[in-house]
C-alpha cells in the first residue's frame, strides 16, 4: 500500500459556470516525484490549486492526512504558481526573505533557497530585471524556502534553459530523496522522464495514473507521449 | 494574527514604496503644494484661505492615500502575489494590518508636513493645540484613505478601473461637506446625504480645530466617526480578501 500525501475521492470543480475537473479517486504517493501531465487548458492548474487550498471544489481532498485548505497546511505545503508570483520591485534576495517570512524561516534559509536555484549571484537584483525564467526560479526559491513537505510546482521548468531544467530536476531529485513529496505539473511529455510516477490529465479528467515503469509497460511504449496515445485510443475504444 | 508577518509585511510593502520616488512625492509633497497654491490664489481676498485651507488639508490625505492603496492592493491581486500569500500562514489580517502599518506611517508625516506649513507659511492662525487637532484629523482622515482604497481594490480589475474609482468615491464628497457651500446652508436632501458622508465630518473637525484652536469634543466625535469608517472600509475589505475562490 503506498503512503500518499494527497488523496482526492468525487472531487469535482466548477469554474466560469462551467465543470472544469472531475475526478472520482487520485492519490500522490509521498516521498517521490509525481508528474502532472496533459495539454494546456486540461485542468493542471485547477487541480493543484485545490490541493494548496484556494480552489473552491466539491468533493473530498486531503492533503498529509488534513482536509485541504486547512490552516495547518500552510506551513507544509509551498506552492508555486504558474506566472512567477514575485514582487518585481522587491530584490531577488528580499522576496525570499519575505516568503521565508510568512512562515518564520531566517535569512540562513533564504541564502540556502537561493542557492539550491542557482541565483546566489543575483541577489541584489531587482526581480523586474530579470528573465522570465530567473523570475520563475525566486517564485520558486520562495516556496523552498519553508522547507515544505509537499511542493506542488505549476510548470516550473517551462522557458528553462536545458542546462537549467536538467539541473532543477536534479535538485527536485534531491529533495524527493530527502523526503518532500513533489507534484510537478507540465504540458512538455518529455518531462516524464524525471518522475517516478505520472498522472495523465486530459479535457478535465484523469486519463491514467501510474509509475512511470508501470505507465510504460502497460502500454507496451517507451514514452509518456506514445502511452498518453495508446491511453487515450484505449479511452476512445471502450 | 501573527505580529511577526504583519510587521514583515509592513516593511515590504515600505520597501516598496521607498523604490518608488514619485509616489513618494505624491504622497508628501502633492497635499502641501495643492494647499500652498490655494492660499497663493487666495492671497488677495484676506481670510479667505485660513476658511478653506484647513477644510481642504481635511479631504486631500483622503484623495492620494485611496489612490496609492486601491492600486497597490489591485497590483498584489493581479501579479498573484496575493493568492500566493494567502496559501502562507498569513492571515488576511496581517495583509490588511500590515498595509494599514506601512500607510499609516506615511500618513502621519504627510499630515505632519502639510499641517505644519499650513499653519506656518500658509499663515493660518489655529495657536498650536489647534495645529495638533489638525494634525490628529488629517492623519485619521489619511488612514481611512487608505482603508477605503484597499476596500475599492476589490470593485476594480485593472488599475485604469482603480484610478476610476477615485472621483466616483470623492467628488460627490468634495461638493457635500461644507467645503463649497456651508452644510448648513445645504437643502434638506443635500444635508442629510451630507450626514452619511464621512468626509463631512473631517471638514467640520478641520473647521472647529482652527475656530476653537484645541481639540474639542466635537472633534473628539468627528474623529471617532472617521476612524469607525476606517475600521468598517477595513472589515469590508478583509471579507473581499477570499482565500477561496471559483
Ligand atoms: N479563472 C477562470 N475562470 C473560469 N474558467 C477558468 C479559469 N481558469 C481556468 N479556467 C478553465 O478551466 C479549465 C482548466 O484550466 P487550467 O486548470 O488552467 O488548465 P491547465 O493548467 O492544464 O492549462 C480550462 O478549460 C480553463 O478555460
Ligand atoms: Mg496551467
Amino acid at each position: 500500500m503506498m503512503n500518499s500525501a494527497v488523496v482526492m475521492r468525487d472531487l469535482s470543480v466548477t469554474r466560469g459556470g462551467r465543470r472544469v475537473l472531475t475526478v472520482d479517486g487520485l492519490d500522490v504517493a509521498a516521498g517521490s516525484i509525481t508528474g502532472l501531465l496533459g495539454p494546456s487548458g486540461c485542468g493542471k492548474t485547477t487541480l493543484m490549486r485545490t490541493i494548496v487550498g484556494v480552489q473552491r471544489f466539491a468533493g473530498s481532498v486531503s492533503v498529509l492526512g488534513l482536509p485541504a485548505g486547512s490552516s495547518e497546511l500552510r506551513h507544509r505545503v509551498g506552492y508555486v504558481t504558474q506566472a512567477p508570483s514575485v514582487y518585481g520591485d522587491l530584490t531577488v534576495a528580499e522576496n525570499v526573505r519575505y516568503f521565508g517570512a510568512m512562515v518564520g524561516a531566517g535569512a540562513d534559509a533564504a541564502s540556502a533557497a537561493l542557492a539550491a536555484v542557482d541565483l546566489t549571484d543575483l541577489a541584489g537584483r531587482r526581480a523586474e530585471q530579470l528573465s522570465g525564467g530567473q523570475r520563475a526560479r525566486v517564485s520558486l526559491a520562495a516556496a523552498l524556502v519553508g522547507r515544505p513537505a509537499l511542493l506542488v510546482l505549476d510548470e516550473p521548468t517551462v522557458g528553462l534553459d536545458p542546462l537549467l531544467r536538467r539541473r532543477l530536476w536534479e535538485f527536485f531529485a534531491e529533495l524527493a530523496a530527502g523526503g518532500t513529496t513533489l507534484l510537478v505539473s507540465s504540458h512538455v511529455m518529455d518531462e516524464a522522464e524525471h518522475c517516478d510516477r505520472l498522472i495523465f490529465l486530459r479535457e478535465g479528467a484523469v486519463l491514467a495514473a501510474d509509475t512511470r515503469e508501470g505507465m510504460l509497460a502497460g502500454t507496451g511504449t517507451t514514452s509518456a507521449e506514445d502511452a498518453f496515445l495508446a491511453m487515450l485510443g484505449e479511452q476512445v475504444a471502450a | 494574527m501573527n505580529p511577526r508577518i504583519t510587521f514583515a509585511t509592513g516593511a515590504r510593502v515600505l520597501t516598496q514604496l521607498r523604490r518608488d520616488h514619485r509616489t513618494v512625492v505624491m504622497l508628501l509633497v502633492l497635499p502641501s503644494v495643492i494647499l500652498g497654491l490655494m492660499c497663493w490664489i487666495y492671497s488677495d481676498i484676506p481670510g479667505r484661505f485660513d476658511q478653506i485651507g484647513p477644510r481642504m488639508l481635511g479631504l486631500m490625505p483622503f484623495v492620494v492615500m485611496f489612490i496609492v492603496t486601491s492600486v497597490a492592493t489591485l497590483r498584489e491581486r493581479r501579479t498573484g502575489t496575493l493568492e500566493r500569500l494567502l496559501t502562507t500562514p498569513m492571515n488576511k489580517l496581517d495583509l490588511l494590518l500590515g498595509y494599514g502599518f506601512a500607510f499609516g506611517l506615511v500618513a502621519i508625516v504627510q499630515a505632519g508636513i502639510a499641517t505644519g506649513l499650513t499653519m506656518t507659511w500658509y499663515g493660518v492662525d489655529a495657536e498650536t493645540r489647534g495645529g495638533w487637532a489638525m494634525f490628529l484629523t488629517a492623519s485619521t482622515v489619511a488612514v481611512f484613505g487608505a482603508a477605503a482604497g484597499l476596500f475599492a481594490s476589490a470593485f476594480a480589475r485593472t488599475e485604469f478601473q482603480a484610478v476610476q474609482l477615485m472621483p466616483a468615491f470623492v467628488l460627490p464628497q468634495f461638493l457635500l461637506c461644507g467645503l463649497l457651500v456651508p452644510r448648513e446652508q445645504l437643502n434638506s436632501t443635500l444635508n442629510a446625504i451630507s450626514d452619511f458622508l464621512p468626509l463631512s465630518y473631517a471638514v467640520d473637525a478641520m473647521a472647529e480645530s482652527v475656530e476653537r484652536g484645541g481639540l474639542t469634543g466635537q472633534i473628539g466625535r468627528d474623529l471617532a466617526i472617521i476612524g469607525g469608517s476606517a475600521f468598517l472600509a477595513l472589515a469590508a475589505g478583509a471579507a473581499t480578501l477570499s482565500r477561496q475562490s471559483a
